[in-house]
């Protein structure tokens, strides 16, 4: 294959994955009146704001998304701090019975949530979870990706640093936080990354646990809105755009180390 | 780090990593590990929200056997599965072939190609919807203006399938093509270089190295897509919501609507150890094939 010819493959499969994404931004912006008026355009005639301003005046989207980023954010420091510490205990310790627990950990891959949907309704039911953000912020916080990705960081760090802490009469709270944590920055943004978006993008879980409308997530609001049997596409459309800023802000700021850590971690899983 | 294994040497501890392993394993142990035991003991039970419980030994799995639903539902999940897997590997592979160079800017059309895989799969539903409808969406548009026939993509029984296969490759593709792009990134040059003397075309440099160079990869990529494809649900949730009928209703849309819609939580239980089994033993070969990550050495 010449330059040319793989630059157009390149570019062809540029409009392919990104034209549906690029479709659904330029329709936001077009007035209802055009949005199903034919000869179709592609390019709004008339580019507006308006739907978007719809959208945002109604207080539930709002709410919404306050759910959306209390949820990702919350849980984002959960799992960072959580699976740090494993990763740590797994890596740097000696003792009986860590590689069991390791494998144990991982092996909880095993059970998704798709196959412990009843238990788990019953569970949060039980633990009165139920239509609370606590029950879909604590559960999925304990990821075994993260813990793996951790642990394979941390056992790059020098036992020597620990060692000379340890003379020096450092605790291991304070080996951790003041050593450890600060070297393991970069396995810290990319848990933090992933776990947001997980998070952010989840639907299953919400979709178990929350009823009440109050309560609803962006992706829980949007399916819902999907389902209607009018759908509002003008709405709708500017909704899921605003959706996906925050992962588009995501994606750009971490893009070279995204795509780095997923060759490293996603292997695995 | 052979002062590790030392006995007595200051790593070895107890107390102090059992703490920081804590908050992880009471997590797991009661949102994971409890759920998978009551699941299975659930799946011996008749049980409803309503109406109480008892049990019943093995009849749900006796009922299985014999509900049609059941079958229909796994068939569609498995023919999903059979179909999608073999593409969106191949999409995958052929995507990273083209974009695994170290060129200037190549990390920009990775980054395009990666796009689709975070959005979430409601949001990937919706934008497909949206272009797929059988009235309002442009490429029934494009089709219907060049002289052809409206498209049912997503509302005739043969066209849903194939649509929610297409786009579970869209919106997947760019997942497995970066492993792809790491697995060809780590090959060594040297091979190349030797080929290339040795007067190899880009065809027999494919089969001859790459190919069985990222066959790793690959196995990987192909249990990893098998997993996913089982627990598929969000993306046909909103996309056709298992129609036209239950042309589109898989597995995890019937146990669903069976333990909420039915409050037949025990025998959705049954269907969801079934479940359970297909993943755990791909899981289990996915480990095995990992083998090397996981062991400490």
């Amino acid at each position: 294959m010449n330059k040319t010819g793989g630059l157009i493959l390149k570019l062809l499969l540029v409009f392919i994955f990104f034209f549906p994404i690029l479709w659904i931004i330029f329709s936001s912006l077009k007035p209802q009146s055009e949005l199903f008026t034919f000869p179709l355009s592609i390019f709004p005639d008339n580019p507006t704001l308006e739907n978007y301003r719809e959208a945002l005046k109604s207080g539930d989207f709002i709410r919404y998304f306050y759910n959306s980023t209390f949820v990702a954010v919350v849980s984002t420091v959960i799992t960072i701090t959580i699976n740090i510490m494993a990763g740590y205990a797994l890596s740097k310790y000696i003792f009986k019975g860590r590689d069991t627990i390791f494998f144990i950990m991982i092996a909880t891959l095993m059970i998704p949530l798709q196959v412990i949907l009843v238990p788990i309704f019953i569970l949060e039911k039980n633990l009165g979870l139920l239509n609370s953000l606590w029950g879909i912020i604590i559960p999925p916080a304990a990821t075994p990706t993260g813990i793996f990705l951790a642990r394979q960081y941390m056992m790059t760090i020098p036992n020597s640093l620990i060692e000379a802490a340890r003379i020096d009469g450092g605790g291991e709270w304070f080996i951790f936080h003041r050593i450890i944590v600060p070297l393991a920055k970069p396995i810290i943004a990319t848990i933090a990354i992933f776990s947001f978006m997980w998070r952010w993008n989840d639907f299953l879980w919400p979709f178990i646990v929350i009823a009440k409308q109050k309560k609803y997530t962006l992706q829980l609001a949007l399916a819902n809105f999907v389902g209607q049997y009018d759908i509002d596409w003008s709405k709708l459309l500017s909704m899921t755009v605003i959706s996906i800023i925050p992962l588009i802000i995501v994606f750009l700021i971490f893009q070279k180390y995204f795509i780095k850590g997923m060759t490293s971690g996603g292997v695995k899983y | 780090m052979k002062k590790n294994r030392m006995p007595h040497s200051s790593f070895h501890q107890l107390r102090a990593p059992l703490l920081f392993l804590a908050p992880n394993m009471l997590i797991f142990f009661i949102f994971i590990i409890i759920p998978a035991i009551s699941g299975l003991r659930m799946s011996l039970y008749d049980w409803s929200i309503l109406g109480g419980h008892s049990f019943t030994g093995f009849a749900n799995y006796i009922d299985l056997i014999k509900d049609s639903s059941f079958w229909k539902s796994l068939g569609n999940t498995i023919r999903y599965v059979l179909l999608t897997v073999p593409l969106l590997t191949a999409s995958a592979l052929g995507v990273a072939l083209i974009v695994s160079g170290q060129e200037k800017g190549i990390s920009i059309f990775r980054g395009f190609y990666y796009l689709p895989t975070m959005l979430s799969f409601i949001i990937v539903g919706i934008s497909w919807r949206w272009i797929l409808g059988d009235e309002i969406g442009i490429l029934n548009y494009i089709i219907t203006s060049t002289g052809g026939e409206t498209i049912r993509w997503l509302t005739s029984p043969a066209m849903a399938t194939a649509s929610l296969i297409f786009i579970t490759v869209w919106a997947q593709t760019g997942f497995y093509m970066v492993m792809f792009v790491g697995g060809l990134q780590a090959i060594p040059d040297t091979l190349f270089e030797a080929a290339k003397i040795d007067g190899a075309n880009k065809f027999q440099i494919f089969r001859s190295i790459k190919f069985p160079m990222i066959r790793p990869t690959m196995l990987v990529v192909l249990v990893l897509a098998t997993i996913n494809a089982f627990k598929a649900f969000e993306l046909i949730f909103v996309l056709t919501k298992g129609g036209p009928g239950t042309a589109t209703k898989f597995l995890v849309q019937s146990i669903y609507q069976v333990a909420f819609e039915e409050d037949r939580m025990g025998y959705a239980s049954s269907m969801a150890v079934v479940l359970m089994i297909v993943i755990g033993i791909l899981t289990f070969i996915q480990f095995r094939m990992n083998k090397k990550e996981y062991s400490n050495e």
